[in-house]
């Protein structure tokens, strides 16, 4: 048993959730006689062993920090929201729908435009979700996952009958967006070796500081909050849960929306048809759990699951070992946050167990979380 | 039996939490065939004490011994098969099964994997008429009165032969007939040769009932005195450590207009079953309206329509002359209402948030703490500074989790958060419920302020005491509907009780003749 305060507490269960995961994928590589060391070497390499690498796993992480962020918003005012994918996709269609329907505006008008088009298609998509739950009490969880399906026939629906027809260049996917549209920039691009890293960066940068002034300064925030934490008490104190739960949901489908557009405006510049669920809003529930819905959080297990996507693919050329270990390894990761009441165990909280008896009359009155047990939810 | 002057006797019983002690060296002896009371404040470390005994903790040291002889109870089945039996504060039973389903629940007798239900019965049948306790054995559990489930609750202790049982503040819920009726069936198991060990706050019943009374503070063993040798001053003393006023001074009401009118209120519990049964009443600026009943009489219900967390079926309700039936809470709030609510951990405050934002939750939207949408926490925690010295909320700052106050504290500042705002109505539930002596004089004082300074106060209590003290004057709610109106100067807490268990003011009238 480790003592440890709180703070570090929050750290250290991530990290050793990371290093769990990874050792289960060593020991399933070493069942299988694979060479884990050389395995995440190569996983490394791929990842971060270059300027191109390094642009690439910049760029996976952008749509991640979108889609995560928008589900640490919904899951603040206590609602899952598992419709990141849909709400992604949406965002994706109609950035493009719109990019190709003003193809000759300028880039200061039309990109904006592309983008705030793609932002209110996941505002929408996220919307009634919310809308459901607070008017009729709807579970999101079946909702927003069935969402997920309409938004992905929908999409090739209306790519294939409804968007005019000089805008595909096949039946299964549609032209490239003109350069006024693009987030893509040539020296950025230059910069890290001509990767399809894009301006989107820096557009997921300014989204995570919005959403930690958002979540931390703002009224709404602490609305958002007060709702997810104790909607009963938040009913007391007059604040409307229906509307914080709808203002929640549009704007998490606003920020997966965004991780939509990224995918469209940044790294595809095209829409395709799509088979299956965007993986980004999956990976952006995770990347949200595994960061504990904090900003920095996010960002830096954005970075990760990059490094293991894209060094991923790197660990198959450089080792021969199959990409489906990346995803054992990712899958153990979560399994491990999931489960971090175990590991918690490990880490006893040393804000509690170091309180001294109280001495001093302003201190006695400070129950310890201890004390609250003892009495048993008296009250 | 061993030849022991105690059935029970715990020696030097220390359990720590971390480097917290719940309970340093307390040290509890329980004669055969006495009530022993065990008094002290919440979180005095009564609980822990009584948990070790039954099983539920282990102590980190200390000695348990059993009619002399040295035992390890290291499991509740442990303590039930050495006869210590445990009545709970909140019964552990199942409502939509059947008293004697419940008693042999866990311990079923059966035949050949068939339960043999006849046989429990009449076991339970017999038991019940031995100990006089009236209990139907075949009735179910949601049909029969609350005093008839505590019944039910000592049953299932006797049945599974318990000899020594505890009573974890037994009468929180209960009238004050039921209360006599509690005591009486105490002292019969006394007699029958139990021992009881009775954990409570409240002195008048230690008075009543107990033969014995173990005070603890803080964890630490205060002393053993005689019931009959010790006042209820001393025994306060003793057990808040230091000397206490029970009844505050009050000066005459001085009645102002008219704040608070309701008129043929009519509401629904959550199942559509109608709670608030038309009701008519007004609390004028000035006083201080007591509403008496037992739980679940259509207070609660009463209370959130008035507040706005709950639609009302029909009537009238006027704040300050403005109809505010069905309004949003917050235009009610704004109307000039304080609620402190019944429910403290549930609807008045966020646990996890911070002190300061828990007191800035009634103001958090309006400047100076909100400015164009943003919040100033710097204001905040200036106001919760304040809020913290001027009602005296005893914690290490403003930013420490609202859940890791004592109950007291919570309550204070829900208190300060309410009082702050100098509302002219002031709706007040259960405000001192499961606190202790200290805060429950600091709580009251505060009301009888509002209410000199020209506040309307409606308060809401199941304790009599509480309503007594307090009010200028009392209703009672039985069934939805109000049963009576009285002062607390010309009532007595016998009217009251038959008032709260449904009867008539004409009926109690004619039965004090």
């Amino acid at each position: 048993m480790i003592k440890v305060n709180s703070t570090t507490r929050k750290i250290l269960i991530p990290l050793f959730s990371i290093l769990a995961g990874f050792l289960v994928g060593a020991i399933i590589m070493l069942f299988y006689s694979y060479d884990p060391l050389q395995a995440y070497g190569s996983m490394i390499q791929g990842s971060l062993g270059s300027t191109v690498s390094i642009g690439e796993t910049l760029r996976q992480a952008t749509p991640l920090i979108f889609t995560a962020l928008g589900f640490s918003v919904a899951n603040s005012a206590g609602f899952f929201n598992i419709g990141l994918s849909g709400q992604a996709l949406a965002g994706w269609v109609a950035s493009i729908w719109v990019a190709l329907a003003f193809p000759d505006l300028p880039t200061f008008v039309l990109l904006p435009l592309a983008i705030i088009a793609g932002a209110l298609a996941g505002a929408i998509m996220g919307a009634i979700p919310g809308f459901l739950r607070a008017f009729f009490g709807t579970s999101e969880v079946i909702v927003t996952i069935m969402l997920n399906y309409v938004a992905l026939y929908l999409s090739t629906y209306l790519m294939q009958e409804v968007m005019p027809a000089h805008f595909r260049s096949s039946q299964d996917a549609t032209k490239m967006i003109s350069h006024h549209a693009t987030l893509h920039v040539d020296w950025l691009s230059h910069m890290f070796g001509d990767s399809r890293i894009h301006f989107g960066l820096f557009l997921a940068l300014i989204a995570l500081v919005a959403v930690w002034l958002l979540m931390k300064k703002t009224t709404l925030g602490f609305e958002i909050r007060s709702v997810g934490l104790n909607p009963f008490a938040s009913e007391y104190a007059g604040m409307s849960s229906k509307k914080t739960i709808i203002m929640s949901m549009v704007i998490s489908g606003t920020l997966a929306g965004l991780g939509g557009v990224m995918e469209g405006l940044g790294t595809y510049q095209n829409f395709f048809i799509q088979t299956a669920s965007m993986s980004i809003g999956f990976d952006g529930m995770a990347v949200s759990l595994l960061g504990s819905g904090s900003s920095l959080g996010i960002l830096l297990s954005a970075l990760l699951f990059s490094i293991l996507q894209i060094g991923g693919l790197g660990m198959q050329t450089g080792a021969g070992v199959p990409f489906e270990i990346v995803s054992i390894v990712t899958a153990s990761i979560i399994f491990f946050v999931g489960i971090d009441y175990v590991i918690s165990k490990l880490f006893k909280n040393k804000d509690n167990a170091n309180k001294k008896l109280p001495k001093t009359p302003i201190a006695k009155e400070v129950v310890t979380e201890e004390k609250d047990a003892q009495e048993g939810g008296r009250l | 039996m061993a030849n022991s002057e105690y059935v029970i006797e715990m020696r030097k019983i220390t359990k720590a939490f971390g480097d917290f002690k719940a309970n340093d060296q307390v040290d509890l002896q329980v004669r055969p065939g006495e009530i022993h009371a065990l008094l002290g404040e919440n979180g005095a470390g009564k609980s822990t004490l009584m948990n070790v005994l039954s099983g539920l903790l282990e102590p980190t040291s200390g000695q348990i011994y059993l009619n002399g002889k040295p035992v390890k109870i290291d499991s509740p089945n442990k303590a039930n098969s050495l006869g210590i039996g445990m009545v709970h504060q909140h019964f552990m039973l199942i409502d939509a099964f059947t008293v004697t389903e419940n008693i042999i629940l866990g311990s079923e007798p059966n035949r050949g994997g068939v339960i043999n239900i006849h046989q429990a019965e009449k076991d339970i049948q017999k038991l019940s008429d031995h100990y006089n306790l009236d209990v139907d054995p075949t009735a179910k559990v949601a049909d029969i009165s609350v005093g008839m489930q505590q019944r039910a609750e000592i049953l299932k202790t006797l049945y599974r032969g318990a000899n020594v049982l505890i009573f974890d503040e037994p009468t929180a819920v209960l009238t004050p007939q039921e209360i006599e009726e509690l005591i009486e069936i105490m002292k019969n198991l006394v007699k029958e040769g139990k021992s009881i060990i009775l954990i409570t706050h409240k002195l008048s019943e230690i008075r009543q009932a107990a033969d014995r009374c173990t005070v603890i503070r803080r964890g630490k063993t205060i002393g053993t005195v005689e019931v009959a040798g010790a006042s209820s001053e001393d025994l306060a003393t003793m057990m808040v450590g230091h000397s206490v006023t029970f009844k505050i001074p009050k000066q005459p009401a001085k009645l102002g207009p008219t704040t608070l009118q309701v008129k043929d209120l009519h509401v629904n519990e959550n199942r559509g079953i109608p709670a608030v049964k038309g009701v008519d009443f007004t609390v004028k600026s000035g006083e201080i309206l007591g509403i008496a009943g037992i739980d679940g009489n259509g207070q609660t219900e009463l209370i959130e329509a008035l507040t706005g967390l709950r639609k009302i079926v029909s009537g009238e309700i006027l704040i300050k002359n403005h109809e505010r039936a069905n309004a949003a809470p917050r235009k009610i709030t704004e109307t000039g209402v304080a609620h402190v609510p019944e429910d403290r951990q549930k609807y008045g405050l966020v646990l996890q948030l911070s002190l300061a934002e828990n007191l800035a939750l009634q103001t958090y939207y309006r400047a100076p703490i909100s400015e164009h949408g943003f919040l100033d926490y710097g204001k905040m925690r200036e106001h919760a500074k304040r809020l913290i010295k001027e009602y005296d909320i005893r914690t290490t700052n403003e930013q420490l989790r609202a859940g890791e106050l004592s109950g007291g504290n919570q309550q204070k500042a829900i208190i300060a958060r309410e009082l702050d705002r100098d509302a002219d109505l002031i709706i007040v539930a259960q405000p001192t419920r499961g606190l202790d002596v200290g805060a429950i004089e600091y709580i009251h004082r505060q009301l009888i302020a509002q209410r000199d300074a020209g506040k309307a106060v409606l308060l809401v209590s199941f304790e009599l005491d509480e309503i007594m003290n307090l009010s200028d004057r009392i209703i009672v709610l039985h069934d939805g509907k109000i049963a009576g109106e009285v002062r607390p100067e010309t009532t007595t807490e016998q009217e009251l009780g038959l008032l709260m268990a449904g009867q008539t003011q004409a009926e109690t009238a004619k039965e004090e003749i």
